[in-house]
């Protein structure tokens, strides 16, 4: 892998990461599991119950933080892997 | 007087009581045309606790307000109503394994009276008791209950005032072990608590005669 190449992968990572982080702040940072619908709390007028209905709307959770961030370090140092070239077989003349 | 009629005083002035208990009593309708019933449920679980509602509510609910401690009935919820805010968790919840939705359609409280009745204007407090069944486990249980009669505001609830009607609110809150019930006993309780707590918030309908 060439150091340009490196360079690009590294700040495509760093990038991704800050998505998926940013991401998950502006849904809401919830910090539970994923949620598929949300739970709304509304109260009866006549008989005071108060009660849930659910909004279908999706909310990620932390796994999706931790496993995008998890990921993402994961690929980061393999950025950092000293890969030997492989050098190409020189034929006599 | 004949010495026959005589003798059957009591046993008509019984009958006659008897009568009036009937006319007392009314039965309320637990499948609330508004969708407001619901028996939520929470327990303690890995990273955070599992809460959820099962809304899908019916039953029929004997009430007499001169007579609480008389209060009989049936309330079901039916096992596929349960929802949770994830859905993969949801599968688990209603598989086999767990709340087996598929071969237990209903979890079923079977009220046979009530206990400990204190009454303070159209709110009684009490001790519910009778057969609460769940993955076709039936165990006798107490629930302490709260019940509001509110004489006149069935019509009044779903915008037809005419209508009259009375509502009975029943609210309650109970913990079952869901090993006692057959539901993954000693199993994965690090994860998912053993001790299920319900809280109860349902409505009962009855329309004037």
């Amino acid at each position: 892998m060439t150091t340009s190449l490196r360079k690009f992968a590294r700040v495509l990572l760093l990038l991704g990461m800050g998505a998926v982080g940013g991401y998950w702040l502006s849904a809401g940072a919830h910090s539970g599991w994923s949620m598929n619908r949300v739970p709304v709390e509304q109260t009866d007028e006549i008989t005071g119950l108060v009660f849930t209905t659910y909004e279908e709307r999706y909310v990620p959770g932390i796994e999706v933080l931790g496993g995008s961030l998890a990921a993402g370090l994961i690929l980061l140092g393999f950025t950092y892997f000293p890969f030997k070239k492989t050098k190409c077989p020189t034929t006599p003349s | 007087m004949p010495y026959d009629s005589f003798m059957k005083l009591p046993f008509i002035s019984l009958l006659l009581a008897s009568a009036s208990f009937a006319v007392g009593a009314t039965t309320f309708d637990f499948k609330d045309p508004k969708g407001v019933n619901a028996i939520s449920f929470h327990l303690d679980s890995l990273l955070e606790p599992i809460s959820g509602n099962a809304a899908g509510i019916s039953g029929h609910v004997t009430y007499d307000p001169a007579n609480p401690a008389a209060t009989k009935g049936v309330i079901e919820v039916a096992t596929a109503s349960l929802t949770v805010p994830n859905d993969t968790m949801r599968e688990h919840l209603l598989s086999p394994g767990w709340i087996d939705a598929g071969n237990h359609p209903t979890i079923t409280f079977a009220i046979t009276g009530l206990d400990a009745v204190a009454t303070d204007g159209n709110t009684t407090t009490a001790q519910a008791h009778g057969h609460f069944t769940l993955k076709g486990v039936t165990k006798d249980i107490l629930v302490p209950v709260t019940l509001t009669h509110l004489a006149g505001a069935y019509g009044q609830r779903i915008n037809k005032p005419e209508l009259g009607g009375d509502l009975l609110v029943v609210r309650g809150k109970f913990s079952v072990s869901r090993a006692d019930y057959g539901i993954k006993p000693g199993q994965n309780e690090d994860k998912v608590a053993d001790e299920v707590e319900l809280s109860i918030a349902i409505v009962g309908g009855a329309p004037a005669a």
